[in-house]
């Protein structure tokens, strides 16, 4: 069984990790539509898939967040994507199985993935 | 939606957008009365008798990038096409509670499904706020409470990667155990 034992070991480690990180970084913003439509059309698991995907990489500088409808209902799992100094990139129709790709080339190698792109889906 | 735990993660986005920092959620199964209870409860700004009844109609909503607005519609539906119902108590300035009763064993009546991934998406996107979660399956229950956690934690955020882990196996671990037996 998991106990609260186990907590206080992991707040020490993460504890050690902040004093030794610098926080000149800015960081990226993982942000997935919740709103009705987007949990209707299974923006849960993509939430989800992208915060384990960022943990398992240790990524650092990447914050997974929430919003809400943004009027393309159509288009959910809508996810954008916004690195500092970059312009947003909208994936659309996002399923947990895209996750890995676009953490990997977008977040991790800079190329967004541009055939999960709203742009492209919307041709 | 195919799960009730859908559902929960909908019905408790209107708390947050309410401006909530305590959400209460508990699911009650009884099996000798055949029903499933989902209640959410929130201290967020409330809603008064106008707003209520508004939040009943799917045609009207607060958002303005479109103009319909389902969550409760379809709780609702959801809810009755069991032979259930769902109830709404609110006081503007204290809060929400919406109660929603399922018969269990009804041919229509949906899948609990993932709670687990539910709190997640709270914990993991809204750390700042406090998520209370009762689940009972008749004489079995337990309580997660993430001010346990946050006290424990002090200056490390409850949704640092690694104690999200940890939270999301300790959260699977009681739900296998409620199960089980």
């Amino acid at each position: 069984m998991k106990t609260l034992a186990e907590l206080e070991a992991i707040r020490d480690k993460a504890r050690e990790k902040m004093n030794i990180r610098n926080n000149n970084s800015e960081a990226i913003r993982v942000v997935v539509g919740m709103a009705t439509c987007g949990i209707a059309a299974g923006a849960r698991p993509v939430l989800n898939a992208f915060a384990e995907e960022v943990a398992k990489r240790r990524l650092e500088n990447v914050v997974v967040n929430q919003t809400g409808c943004i009027g393309m209902c159509q288009f959910e799992p809508i996810v954008e994507v916004l690195v500092p100094g970059h312009e947003k990139v909208t994936y659309a129709k996002v399923t947990p199985d895209k996750v890995a790709r676009i953490v990997v080339d977008h977040i991790v190698n800079g190329n967004p993935v541009m055939e999960y792109t709203i742009g492209h889906i919307m041709k | 939606m195919r799960e009730l735990s859908l559902y929960i993660l909908d019905i408790a986005q209107n708390s947050l957008a309410a401006g909530a920092c305590e959400i209460k959620i508990s699911v009650v199964e009884d099996t000798n009365n055949d029903r499933l209870t989902i209640k959410i409860a929130d201290n967020g700004s409330g809603m008064t008798q106008t707003q209520k009844r508004q939040a009943a109609d799917p045609f009207y909503t607060t958002r303005t990038t479109r103009k319909v607005g389902l969550g409760i519609p379809l709780l609702r539906m959801a809810a009755e096409q069991t032979g259930g119902r769902v109830e709404i108590i609110s006081k503007p300035g204290k809060g929400t509670t919406l109660t929603a009763e399922f018969v269990r064993s009804h041919i229509d009546c949906l899948p609990l499904g993932d709670v687990v991934s539910t709190l997640m998406v709270l914990i993991r996107t809204r750390p700042d706020v406090d998520i209370y979660y009762k689940r009972v399956l008749d004489s079995r229950s337990y309580v997660v409470d993430t001010r346990k956690f946050k006290e424990i934690l002090g200056d490390v955020p409850l949704n640092n990667p690694d104690v999200s882990v940890w939270v999301e196996s300790y959260l699977r671990e009681h739900e296998i155990q409620l199960a089980g037996h």
